[in-house]
């Protein structure tokens, strides 16, 4: 008991806190909440993970380019928050496919370091793109979910944006999974993912299916953006965090596993807020992400969810 | 007689510096299965590969008639070659029927379905495990699967890089007799690259011997098997 007092008082925990119900309650909403955000843009690494085998930490940048223009579309334009969204999703799958094209595909894609590389590279110059042109000042971009709760006990509120938050990622997995299984053009993303070299000896054409797959990991991290900025405030370095969280959702869930994604942004999210809420830490909330990271790394590099490769040598 | 199908003149082909192939000349004639000969390291594997344009390569690989070299590997596909590469020709990850399915990737008409099916009944193991990833099988199932996966291309050419590598010899034999009665049902033109001389020599109609990147030797099959430096080399009696 000694101990545990002790312990209680290093984190500044109180028992009043410990105890009171709505509080949970309210911080596991929230939590899910944020873990759908965290889930969607970690989608968006999982499927160029999936199909390259490595990281594109440009992800971040690209959402971060399309959360922007959906702010020009909306706040400025004028247009509708959803519609405002989905085409911000179309101009940044346009812009990755593009940036794929020019600065992806010279490289062997069986070259991972220099093609990690590159997409640091892309990261710094979005982000700093993205501060040139529309400045550093904070903005606020509307949710595209109405405001309020429909249900509500106590403190703990199950507001729509939370409810729309983790209905847009399920349908987003859904859609995808669908995609991935039953189109022509998912058995091609597949057969590069699982064997580059059989791939182009069936006659698919590596290069633009990549290309694809970066476009459509655009459009869904645009759209992961989209639903984490409402919460916080617009600016060039916001995605950088969200990318943090991401990667510890997707190391969390198997790099290669999409519901491994969704699973871990889950769970990132709840840690997160129940850590900064019981805990105190909320200067230390990015530093429970790469714990995460490097815990999965050390004990269980393949994730949760991830496929441990096995070939026939 | 039968007319030159594949026909192939000063092909070379490289690594980055390295020099694999210095210029080779070798034809296959129409529904005939030829066969490439020769030692670890002689360029039997580039050769397939260069065919299909996954190595650099220069010189002239005439089909039918029909210029190859600077097309990509994606047209020359659509070209109706297909080839199976050394041990991995599959999609570890996809299941066995995305596998015949992705092996018609390139086919707009309405018998693929029907095309499985036939698979599954000539290699029945196949059917039984349709739903099961590739990678789950085993070694002489995946090579089976790899060269289903081929034929559903329903292919003009067929390259088989060591079909029998690593297989039993009771399923390399039935692999052979397969093979055999697919060029004779299909009348699907064949070039195998195969370790097993005396194996492949009994079902090729030409052969070549490949040394150093260089053809050295080329005749019928038969009157190769009969060589006696091809006898010592490649058969061992």
């Amino acid at each position: 008991m000694v101990v545990l007092a002790s312990v209680l008082g290093v984190f500044d925990i109180s028992l009043d806190k410990l105890s009171n119900g709505e509080l949970w309650l309210a911080q596991f909403f929230r939590g899910l909440s944020d873990g759908a955000t965290y889930a969607s843009v970690a989608l968006a690494l999982v499927m160029i993970y999936k199909s390259t085998g490595f990281i594109n930490f440009a992800q971040g940048s690209l959402a971060l380019l399309g959360v922007y223009l959906a702010y020009i579309f909306s706040v400025e334009q004028g247009l509708p928050v959803a519609l405002a969204v989905v085409c911000a999703m179309v101009a940044s799958a346009v812009v990755a496919a593009f940036i794929e094209r020019v600065f992806i595909r010279p490289f062997p894609p069986d070259h991972v370091l220099p093609l990690v590389i590159v997409t640091l590279g892309l990261l710094l110059i979005i982000d700093s793109a993205v501060g040139i042109v529309w400045g550093f000042r904070t903005r606020s971009l509307p949710s595209m979910f109405p405001s309020g709760a429909p249900i509500e006990w106590g403190i703990a509120q199950l507001t729509w944006r939370t409810i729309g938050n983790l209905g847009t990622v399920f349908t987003v997995v859904g859609l995808l999974y669908l995609l991935l299984s039953r189109t022509k053009v998912g058995l091609a993303f597949r057969a590069v993912s699982s064997n580059l070299e059989s791939a182009r000896l069936v006659g698919i054409r590596v290069g633009p299916t990549l290309g694809f797959g970066w476009a459509l990991a655009a459009a869904i991290g645009t759209l992961g953006g989209a639903l984490v900025v409402p919460d916080l405030l617009l600016e060039p370095s916001i995605m950088l965090r969200v990318l943090i969280f991401s990667l510890a959702a997707a190391a969390l869930g198997g790099l290669d596993s999409m519901v491994g994604a969704v699973i871990g942004g889950l769970v990132v999210g709840l840690a997160r807020n129940l850590l900064v809420t019981f805990l105190d830490l909320s200067e230390l909330a990015l530093a429970t992400a790469v714990a995460v990271i490097l815990v999965v790394l050390l004990v269980r590099p393949t994730g949760l969810f991830g496929s441990t490769r096995v070939e026939r040598v | 007689m039968s007319s030159t199908y594949l026909e192939v003149r000063g092909l070379k082909a490289a690594y980055g510096d390295i020099q694999v192939l210095h210029g080779i000349d070798f034809s296959v004639d129409e529904g005939q299965i030829a066969v490439i000969l020769g030692a670890n390291g002689a360029g039997k594997t580039t050769t397939l590969r260069a065919l299909c344009a996954m190595v650099s390569t220069e010189g002239s690989v005439r089909l039918g008639g029909e210029e190859l070299a600077g097309q990509s590997t994606a047209d020359i596909v659509r070209r109706g070659v297909a080839h199976v590469p050394q041990g991995r020709g599959t999609f570890p990850d996809l299941s066995v029927e995305e596998n015949l399915m992705a092996g018609a990737f390139v086919r707009t008409d309405a018998d693929v379905r029907a095309d499985i099916e036939q698979w599954y009944e000539t290699f029945p193991v196949l059917g039984e495990r349709r739903t099961q990833t590739a990678g789950s099988l085993s070694g002489g199932e995946q090579q089976m699967l790899a060269i289903a996966r081929a034929l559903m291309l329903r292919p003009s050419l067929l390259l088989l890089d060591e079909p029998s590598l690593g297989l039993a010899p009771m399923i390399t034999r039935a692999l052979f007799e397969q093979l055999t009665a697919i060029n004779e049902e299909a009348g699907t033109t064949m070039l195998v690259v195969e370790q097993n001389a005396a194996l492949a020599l009994r079902v090729a109609n030409q052969a070549y011997v490949l040394e150093a990147g260089e053809m050295a030797l080329s005749g019928p099959a038969d009157e190769l098997a009969a060589d006696d430096n091809v006898r010592r080399a490649y058969l061992g009696y």
